[in-house]
C-alpha cells in the first residue's frame, strides 16, 4: 500500500506530465513544480476521489487572496500531504 | 437555440439538483448565420457548439445546486466525443449529471442524445466562483425562469 506522498506524486506525475523523480516532498506545487490553477482542479479531483475526501480548495484560496496564509503552507508537497491525512482521519472518525 | 447568442438550451425538463441531475431539450434552428460558413452548402453545428450545450446543461443544473448564489464557469473538457453530424432542424435531448462536488469546483459528465440514439458525450470541469456582477446573475435567473417550469429564482 502506497504512502499518501507515493500516491499524490503519480496523481501529480499522471495530471501534469512532471517525470515522477522530480516530484519531492519539499517541492511546492506551485512555484517548484510549475503548477498551475487549472491543472491543480484536475490534481484536487483525482485526491477527492482516490482518498475519499473533499479538499477545501475554496477556503484555501480565499485565505492565500486574504493574505491569511502563505502558499507554503498548503502547497508544500509533505504539508499537502498532512493535511490529506488530516481530512483522511476526519472521515475516518 | 440561438447559436449566435450561446443559447443552447431551450427547455429543462427534468432537474434534480440535490442528485445532480438534468435533462433539457436543445433544438438546432433551421436558419443561422453559424451555417453560413459551418459549412457552406453543407450546414452542421460545430462540435464546440455541442460541446457548449453539454456544458450548459451542466451549468444550470450546477447553478439550481448553488441557488445561483455563485456561478460555474467551463474550466476543463478532458473529453468529448461527437459520434455524428448534427443538422439543422434537429430535436436534441441534453442529460448531465454530478460526478463530483469539490470544493470551488465541479465535475460533471454530460451527453446528447437524438431520437434516443447518444451522439455526443463529454467529461467536464468547472470552476464554482462568484458572480462577477449582477448583470450577469441576473441574466442567470432570467434565462433559468424562461426554460425551466420550476425556477429557483
Amino acid at each position: 500500500m502506497s504512502t499518501t506522498f507515493e500516491a499524490v506524486a503519480e496523481i501529480i506525475s499522471d495530471t501534469s506530465d512532471i517525470p515522477l523523480e522530480e516530484i519531492t516532498p519539499e517541492k511546492n506545487a506551485f512555484t517548484d513544480l510549475g503548477i498551475d490553477s487549472l491543472d491543480f482542479l484536475d490534481i484536487a479531483f483525482a485526491i477527492d476521489k482516490n482518498f475519499g475526501i473533499k479538499i477545501p480548495l475554496e477556503k484555501w484560496t480565499e485565505e492565500l487572496n486574504e493574505n491569511k496564509a502563505d502558499v507554503d503552507e498548503y502547497f508544500i508537497l509533505s504539508k499537502l500531504c498532512g493535511r490529506i491525512d488530516e481530512l483522511i482521519a476526519a472521515k475516518d472518525a | 437555440m440561438l447559436l449566435e447568442y450561446f443559447q443552447m438550451i431551450d427547455a429543462v425538463e427534468q432537474l434534480d439538483p440535490d442528485e445532480g441531475k438534468i435533462v433539457a431539450r436543445a433544438e438546432v434552428p433551421m436558419e443561422s448565420t453559424v451555417f453560413e460558413g459551418h459549412f457552406p452548402g453543407s450546414p452542421l453545428v460545430p462540435g464546440v457548439l455541442l460541446i457548449e450545450t453539454m456544458a450548459q446543461a451542466s451549468g444550470f443544473m450546477l447553478l439550481s445546486r448553488l441557488k445561483f448564489e455563485k456561478m460555474p464557469f467551463l474550466a476543463n473538457v478532458s473529453s468529448a466525443k461527437m459520434r455524428t453530424f448534427v443538422e439543422p432542424g434537429e430535436i436534441l435531448q441534453v442529460e448531465a449529471e454530478l460526478e463530483h462536488d469539490g470544493s470551488g469546483y465541479a465535475a460533471t459528465r454530460a451527453r446528447i442524445f437524438r431520437d434516443g440514439k447518444k451522439i455526443c458525450d463529454s467529461k467536464l470541469m468547472f470552476r464554482i466562483m462568484p458572480f462577477p456582477n449582477d448583470t450577469l446573475k441576473n441574466n442567470m435567473l432570467d434565462r433559468f425562469s424562461q426554460i425551466s417550469p420550476t425556477s429557483t429564482g
